[in-house]
């Protein structure tokens, strides 16, 4: 017994009975939509499982993608490529700019030590000289002179 | 013990083919509900269908570790519920992507009914409540319409239903209960 039925039996249902009859009808409506749902599905889902499929527009779909991503990826990679070839040739002519410099400082540097050692040489040379010089006696001055003319010891 | 050892590779060979035999069956048999259930939610045939093999493909993997707690057939609806629910995820997420879908509209969808013997007018009549309800289950939530179709299109009990997706019956009632309610406001809206 349905709870529509019970409720027919009761005292109270008399003047009801329209609602109810209502509430029953839409409730036979709602089973039968759900039913003719189903049996929609069913039907579709059937005759879906024996289709044959196509797929020849999916295929060229991703295959035009795929070509798109390689061609993308291949852009790309050639950048970083040549954007790394080009970032390591600056930095060895940096490099070799920054040697060359630092070869011509040295250079001049080694120049400098060289001719503060030969003028300190000469200095040096001319301090000796002077140490040991002595005044030649007046009896021996023409011999120094002959010695003076031909360069001879 | 090299015999031993042969007796059990064939032991292990034999086992292998019976699982594959087996599996094979369960394939066999629940593949139509699977792929109904999954074109129901989805509306799409190419979406439907590519579920339906990763679900077996997944199943088939995974064969070894069911342990047949709960039958085969709920077993394979939660891995179907799970790939679908991970499909829509990953859909959201790639938001980059066209979101062109191949979902059949209602009219569409509404057009197939099985040919029986009622007259034209019936048949117009029923198209238009199945439009209906397809209009409903639209609307409805991913949880209510996974629970609506699962009861009123595979006529699962709700204990099945609570198994395959991991919900408890109360709460599998209480989703079934709001989707009954949409489905009749707009069947009774639309009189």
């Amino acid at each position: 017994m349905s709870w529509i039925e019970k409720k027919l039996e009761t005292g109270k249902t008399f003047e009801r009975q329209p609602d109810l009859r209502a509430v029953e009808s839409e409730d036979v409506m709602l089973e039968s939509a759900l039913k003719d749902f189903r049996d929609s599905i069913h039907a579709w889902s059937d005759s879906a499982m024996g289709r044959p499929r196509t797929v020849k527009t999916e295929i060229r779909r991703r295959s035009w993608r795929l070509a798109a991503g390689w061609a993308l990826g291949c852009v790309l990679a050639a950048g970083g490529l040549s954007g790394g070839l080009f970032e390591q040739h600056h930095r060895q002519e940096l490099q070799r700019i920054v040697a060359a410099q630092k070869a011509a400082a040295d250079q001049k540097e080694l120049d400098e030590q060289r001719e503060r050692a030969k003028v300190s040489d000469e200095v040096l040379l001319a301090g000796v000289d002077s140490d040991v010089s002595r005044d030649v006696p007046s009896a021996m001055e023409p011999l120094a002179q002959l010695m003076v003319d031909d360069g001879t010891k | 013990m090299a015999a031993g050892t042969a007796l059990k590779e064939i032991d292990m060979a034999t086992a292998d083919e019976v699982a594959a035999e087996e599996f094979s069956r369960v394939v066999e048999r629940h593949r139509p509900q699977i792929f109904r259930f999954l074109l129901s939610s989805t509306r799409d045939l190419d979406l439907a269908e590519t579920l339906t093999q990763e679900c077996f493909l997944k199943a088939h993997r995974n064969w070894g570790s069911f342990r047949g707690e709960s039958s085969a057939m709920t077993w394979l609806m939660r891995i179907a519920i799970n790939l679908q629910k991970d499909h829509w995820r990953n859909r959201r997420m790639q938001f980059w992507k066209t979101t062109r879908t191949n979902s059949v509209d209602l009219d569409e969808a509404s057009e197939w009914l099985p040919s029986g013997e009622s007259s034209a007018e019936q048949q117009l009549l029923a198209r238009e409540r199945v439009k209906q309800v397809w209009q409903s289950v639209k609307g409805l939530s991913e949880r209510q319409r996974t629970v609506f179709l699962l009861r009123y299109v595979e006529e699962q009990e709700l204990s099945e239903i609570a198994e395959a997706t991991g919900l408890s019956e109360g709460t599998v009632k209480a989703h079934l209960s709001r989707a009954v309610a949409r489905v009749r406001l707009e069947l009774g809206g639309n009189r």
